[in-house]
């Protein structure tokens, strides 16, 4: 999972911009718009190493962590919580942490959030995983997106507390939901009523990775289709799902989202069982007319999602829900305050648009 | 032969025949008789869009109920749930079946699905009501039965048991029609996952007290074994598939996927064949008289139990709620004497129109020939006419001729006489 560049073991300072004499090697490899060849074993004057931040920026990296926090919503019944435990290859559901299996539907919506700390290669990561049980189960599910909104906005609350506390922490804890899950029953013909509404509201506050869960009840034609009626109902009802087109910061961003955008909302069938197929043990799922392997692209596309969310965006959907969503809800809030401000000192207001809740 | 007992206390024997009487041959009268007035069957199909209902319902009858021209439920959005009704003759072997398939697109879809099965209530209610109504009357010769005999619920394979809206829904209606609880898109599942998920329906259904349809028992070993087979499947887990794929050289019905062809005919893939089987060829008659014994019986008594409640409560008349025979019959009367009065009226009405009519066109025919005779009588004038000018010119023209005939025999008179003088003449 290093995604910095090539680093050699030699530039471990961490003083910055040190003109530093390479005794054994010079290595034009190095990254960055500096990569000047030396002239050989010597005094190297055109190099400075300011691309040495990127190590430094790296091993802080490493010790502090990362975190993240994911949200599962769908009807009760799609593999929630098995695609949570096959992406991230261990039991982080709720389901596997709660001693009691939950079986019965609830009531109401809960909100439910789990926390792992997981380990791969040197590089830890906090995993918060906020499960939904109870959405969309009821007989009436009117208004059942009000406490997941309710939810996501305390997130963007607290941080906000943190932020403009006068004695603030050095690192604020980051419990804001960077992406949504939204899992779409495998109909086949065209979004509900209700997913319509969901992503229609959370668009606007969250960044929502859809998906067509239990996507092995679909044949290859019928989910092609498929997905074309729901991209295009999601283009109709003007709703926004990651990667937004907006966000979109130059070209290359912009090539390598089209080709995301044109397979969403992946189908995806989840597992955390292996199976022998062909000499190799791998996840799947096993019927009687076959095996279904869930990391092969032929089957399904879970290994598009977890690359997108995983291994290649990761930093992205952080960067957008922390620097875009987050910033239109401090706006709003700190708007909010200026008007009651305004209103005792009796000046003209500045409304801001209210999301709607 | 033992001796059995019958309701009475009677012990009767079942005696044994000396020789072949020959009543052997009723189950074959009834069996002509039925094949020649075919049968008729009404299906209901409940369940979310997108379970795949009208494909099961095309796999199960082999025929193209839902089509691209004609698309099933699913491929229209319904705000409101409505029940809709199509109808098909399909015919096998010289049998012919009239299958009308109820179904209810809209069910369960919308976001606030409160009493999303009033809807279907009322209707399975009204085709009672119908055939309530149809039974009471003095004349019942043409009877048809359009009460909903089975009624397929389609349940989501979500492998958590039943939801809410599900158990409602059974609740409310298992009394009234014979439920049939489906699993739909049983390839989303292993079988362990199947399996598991029927125990949580199972129970479910027990814990709710819901009544689905129960098989009914027989003496017969055979069917006794198959039903419990059937029993033991419960909740039918199904697939739905219209479309032909080889396999092995085989030709099934069945769903191709990347990892798999998962056919639908095949008692390991699920339970299609057992739900065909039991719908249509064994259980079809049974599920008709369920219907018509306990469904529609408990309707009915209900319904009158509630009306005579009201007429003896009530001070006024009674016989204005309740309707004795006789005054049924007295209605049923009244009615038809004046049916018959107005279907006179119309009759003179159709019969004045038609003299009408008539008499116009004679009229018209009248006018017509009086006018072809006038003409005809100016022709013959104008003939007459021109025949008497030919004939005047005829007697100039020979009058004229004779004159000139007297002038020239005058001459010819004239000239033999200057001959006679000449002649007279020269003999001197």
């Amino acid at each position: 999972t290093s995604e910095g560049p090539q680093v050699i073991p030699s530039y471990s300072s961490s003083a910055m911009s040190e003109a530093v004499v390479p005794d054994a090697m010079v290595s034009p490899a190095v990254g960055g718009p500096y990569g000047e060849k030396a002239s050989g074993p010597g005094v190297d004057f055109s190099y400075v190493g300011i691309d040495a931040i990127l190590e430094q920026m790296r091993r802080k990296a490493m010790k502090q962590g990362f975190e993240l926090n994911i949200m599962v919503v769908g009807q009760s019944g799609l593999g929630k919580s098995t695609l949570m435990n096959t992406l991230f290859k261990s039991k982080v559901s709720r389901k596997s942490v709660q001693a009691t299996a939950q079986e019965k539907i609830p009531k109401t919506i809960e909100i439910k959030s789990i926390s792992h700390d997981i380990e791969e290669k040197g590089v830890r990561m906090k995993l918060t995983v906020i499960d939904t049980p109870g959405f969309g189960d009821q007989i009436n599910n009117e208004n059942c997106w009000r406490p997941i909104m309710k939810f996501i906005n305390d997130q963007y609350e607290a941080y906000l507390q943190e932020e403009i506390n006068i004695n603030r922490k050095k690192r604020i804890p980051d419990s804001r939901v960077h992406c949504c899950i939204y899992f779409i029953p495998p109909t086949g013909h065209c979004l509900r009523p209700l997913d319509v509404e969901f992503m229609r509201r959370l668009s606007k506050v969250v960044n929502i990775v859809p998906v067509i869960a239990k996507a092995d009840t679909l044949t290859l034609e019928e989910r092609d289709f498929f997905k074309k009626k729901i991209r295009e109902e999601l283009r109709a009802n003007g709703i926004d799902v990651y990667p937004q087109k907006e966000f979109d910061e130059d070209a290359e961003d912009r090539m390598i989202n089209e080709k995301i955008r044109e397979m969403i909302p992946f189908a995806v069938v989840g597992s955390d069982q292996e199976y022998q197929v062909n000499g190799r043990r791998l996840l799947g799922r096993k019927t009687k007319w076959g095996t279904i392997e869930v990391e092969n692209i032929a089957h399904c596309e879970f290994a598009y999602l977890r690359d997108l969310l995983i291994r290649t965006h990761m930093q992205n959907i952080k960067d957008i829900t922390s620097s875009i969503h987050y910033e239109m809800y401090r706006v709003r809030r700190l708007n909010e305050n200026n008007t009651v401000v305004a209103h005792a000192n009796g000046m003209p207001e500045h409304h801001l648009a209210a999301h709607e809740m | 032969m033992e001796p059995t007992e019958t309701d009475g206390g009677i012990m009767e024997q079942p005696k044994n025949l000396e020789g072949y009487v020959g009543f052997a041959n009723l189950p074959n009268q009834i069996y002509r008789k039925s094949v020649k007035r075919g049968f008729e069957f009404t299906l209901m199909v409940v369940g979310e869009s997108g379970l795949g209902k009208s494909t099961l319902i095309n796999s199960l009858f082999l025929t193209d109920l839902y089509s691209p021209e004609y698309p099933g439920p699913s491929h229209r959005v319904e705000k409101t749930v409505t029940v809709e009704q199509s109808k098909v003759l399909v015919k096998e072997g010289g049998v012919q079946l009239l299958l009308t398939i109820v179904d209810t697109p809209g069910f369960g879809d919308t976001i606030d699905n409160s009493n999303c099965w009033q809807p279907i209530i009322d209707y399975i209610d009204n085709k009672f009501e119908g055939y309530l109504n149809a039974e009471s009357r003095v004349n019942r010769r043409l009877m048809p039965d359009s009460r909903v005999q089975c009624c397929l619920y389609f349940i989501t394979p979500s492998g958590h048991g039943l939801k809410p809206l599900d158990v409602e829904f059974m609740k409310r209606l298992h009394e009234k029609v014979n439920i049939i609880p489906l699993i739909a898109k049983a390839d989303t599942m292993t079988p362990e996952e199947c399996q598991l998920f029927k125990k949580q329906i199972m129970r479910g259904i027990q814990e709710h007290k819901i009544r689905i349809y129960q098989f009914p028992e027989t003496d017969d070993e055979e069917e006794m074994k198959m039903v419990k087979r059937i029993k033991d499947r419960l909740p039918l887990a199904v697939i739905g598939s219209n479309t032909i794929i080889e396999v092995n050289g085989k030709r099934v019905r069945g769903r191709q996927y990347p990892w798999g062809v998962a056919d639908v005919e095949n008692g390991e893939h699920c339970d299609f064949t057992i739900l065909r089987n039991m719908l249509i060829r064994t259980h079809m008659q049974d599920l008709k008289d369920v219907t018509n014994n306990v469904h529609y019986e408990n309707y009915r008594s209900r319904k009158l139990a509630a009306v005579t409640y009201n007429g003896v409560d009530n001070n006024k008349s009674k016989g204005q709620l309740t309707k004795s025979p006789l005054a049924q019959m007295e209605e049923e009367r009244r009615d038809h004497v004046s049916k018959m009065k107005k279907m006179e009226q119309e009759m003179e009405q159709v019969f004045e129109m038609k003299v009408k009519e008539k008499l116009q066109k004679l009229r018209d025919s009248e006018a017509e020939l009086q006018r072809r005779q006038e003409q005809m009588k100016k022709n013959l004038e104008a003939q007459h006419r021109e025949l008497e000018d030919r004939r005047r010119q005829h007697e100039e023209e020979k009058e004229r001729w004779e004159a000139q005939q007297r002038i020239l025999d005058q001459q010819k008179l004239d000239n033999s006489r200057t001959l006679e003088k000449n002649k007279k003449k020269k003999i001197f």
